[in-house]
């Protein structure tokens, strides 16, 4: 019934070849390049789904870098001619929030705590119980601790922005010295938040607006100080007529 | 640079100068990957991105994204690189090779589909891909190559892997045979006999077999 095709089949046969779309060599390839960081330059590598790992250039040289990400992902890992877009902005002001990242070998529960410290804002800690209580598992503030500590892309992920509840600035994959770096960069009021936790307070509250924050979130410090008021607990602040701030989300904090 | 045999040549007459072409860069790209695996590996991506894809899409049947599949027997190729010494990479035949696994990944994919189906809708990109089940919808589709794809479907395996890596991957004979391990006699022949069943399908006339001699090799009596 059919009709012999005009073209040989031959050809016809040719025309099926496939040709991969452009950027089809970076779902193979990982790319790095070397950015400025707030506290100095970092490593950063990606592949066609996001960043995948991040490390301070003062720690690893490039080479180095390259083979730890070479080995990790069984990739070939290249310099990239170009960083990726939105990478040289985002590692200079610390907010990644809109850039893709490839958490490919991390269980469900670390992609979770890391997808909540990626909300926390520039300039703003959070408690590991905070953390805990965001991904609905408030008892596991020692397991966020551990899966905070083996971030693969720090800094564009801020795991430095979680902090002990003491006002203690905690454990640090780079170091306690470079986490506090990171958060003075950003000018984290640290001081005022480790003297108030020394005082047992830990949410502030506005008298006028009737709303209770974390020491740390930027409503807390626009509050004057004559309408401040600490709170050791959320307990304490909601008999007094207090709503938790909706940005910050102070939650019930955990007896220490 | 040439980016190996992918870019089509109207073939006919000059193939053993695509061969030639080839096996050249081929050498080149091996003698690379033994130097810098990585440098290597990128420019293999570039000049076999093309074969990979194309094996992919017409091993897939419609159930994976082509691109996902060949970026898959890309990484298989690499990670195996890395465990090979440079004496061993730089004996590589990179084009049979590179099928292979992308053939395997293939398989696998459609192992781990069967395991568990996919529920979501079918990451069709347009482009009709031939599948055994819908044999007859895809006939029907006015679209030549869908056509095309549908009696590619019908035939017999190894005629249709021949009839691929032969005329739409552009592989010659010694590499199709190696990548189906079998003498290239046999598959010049699996490669004659499944272009004459897609002549037959389209029916058969006598002027469709009056081609340059040299190409195609023997022609089974049908």
């Amino acid at each position: 019934m059919n009709p012999l095709p005009a073209v040989p089949i031959e050809d016809q046969l040719a025309q099926l070849a496939g040709r991969p779309t452009r950027g089809f060599a970076d779902r193979v390839v990982a790319r790095v390049a070397t950015v400025a960081g707030p506290t100095g330059p970092l490593h950063v590598a990606w592949t066609a789904s996001g960043i995948c790992a991040v490390e301070f250039a003062s720690r690893l040289d490039a080479a180095a870098f390259a083979a730890r990400v070479r080995e990790r992902f069984g990739r070939p890992v290249l310099p990239a001619d170009r960083p990726l877009p939105g990478l040289v902005a985002a590692a200079r002001t610390g907010s990644a929030r809109r850039l893709a990242f490839d958490l490919t070998g991390l269980t469900p529960f670390e992609v979770a705590v890391l997808e909540v410290t990626l909300s926390i804002p520039v300039g703003e800690i959070r408690p590991y119980g905070w953390v805990a209580e965001e991904i609905g598992r408030p008892r596991a503030v020692r397991a966020v601790g551990s899966a905070l500590g083996r971030n693969p892309v720090p800094v564009l992920i801020p795991c430095h922005r979680v902090t002990r509840s003491d006002g203690s600035i905690g454990n640090y994959g780079g170091g306690p010295a470079m986490k506090e770096a990171l958060l003075r960069a950003e000018r984290v009021n640290l001081d005022e938040v480790a003297e108030l936790a020394a005082a047992g307070v830990h949410y502030v509250g506005s008298t006028t607006t009737k709303i209770v924050c974390l020491p740390s979130c930027r409503h807390a410090r626009q509050v004057a100080a004559r309408n401040r008021r600490g709170f050791g607990d959320l307990r304490e602040a909601g008999s007094a007529g207090y709503r938790p701030c909706e940005d910050c989300r102070p939650g019930l904090r955990r007896s220490a | 640079m040439t980016r190996g045999g992918l870019q089509r040549q109207d073939a006919r007459g000059v193939l053993e100068g695509v061969r030639a072409t080839a096996a050249t860069s081929d050498d080149e790209l091996c003698r690379r990957l033994a130097d810098d695996l990585d440098a290597g590996f990128a420019e293999l991506v570039a000049s076999y991105g093309s074969l990979v894809c194309t094996v992919a899409a017409r091993a897939t049947f419609g159930n994976e994204d082509a691109e996902d599949l060949a970026a898959e027997a890309f990484l298989r190729a690499y990670r195996a690189l890395r465990g090979y010494d440079a004496a061993r990479i730089r004996e590589l035949r990179l084009r049979p090779w590179l099928v292979t696994i992308a053939l395997n990944a293939a398989r696998n994919a459609r192992r781990a589909a069967i395991r568990r189906p996919r529920t979501d809708s079918l990451a069709v990109t347009g482009e009709p891909v031939a599948t055994g089940r819908d044999v007859a919808e895809l006939a029907e589709a006015a679209d030549a190559a869908g056509e095309l794809l549908a009696r590619l479907a019908a035939l017999p395996a190894k005629q249709r892997l021949a009839v691929v890596l032969r005329h739409v991957a552009d592989l010659p004979v010694p590499e199709i045979a190696a990548v189906m391990a079998c003498p290239e006699g046999t598959a010049r022949s699996h490669v004659a006999r499944g272009l004459a069943a897609l002549r037959a399908a389209y029916g058969a006339d006598r002027t469709s077999h009056a081609k340059p001699a040299g190409r195609g090799g023997q022609e089974p009596d049908r």
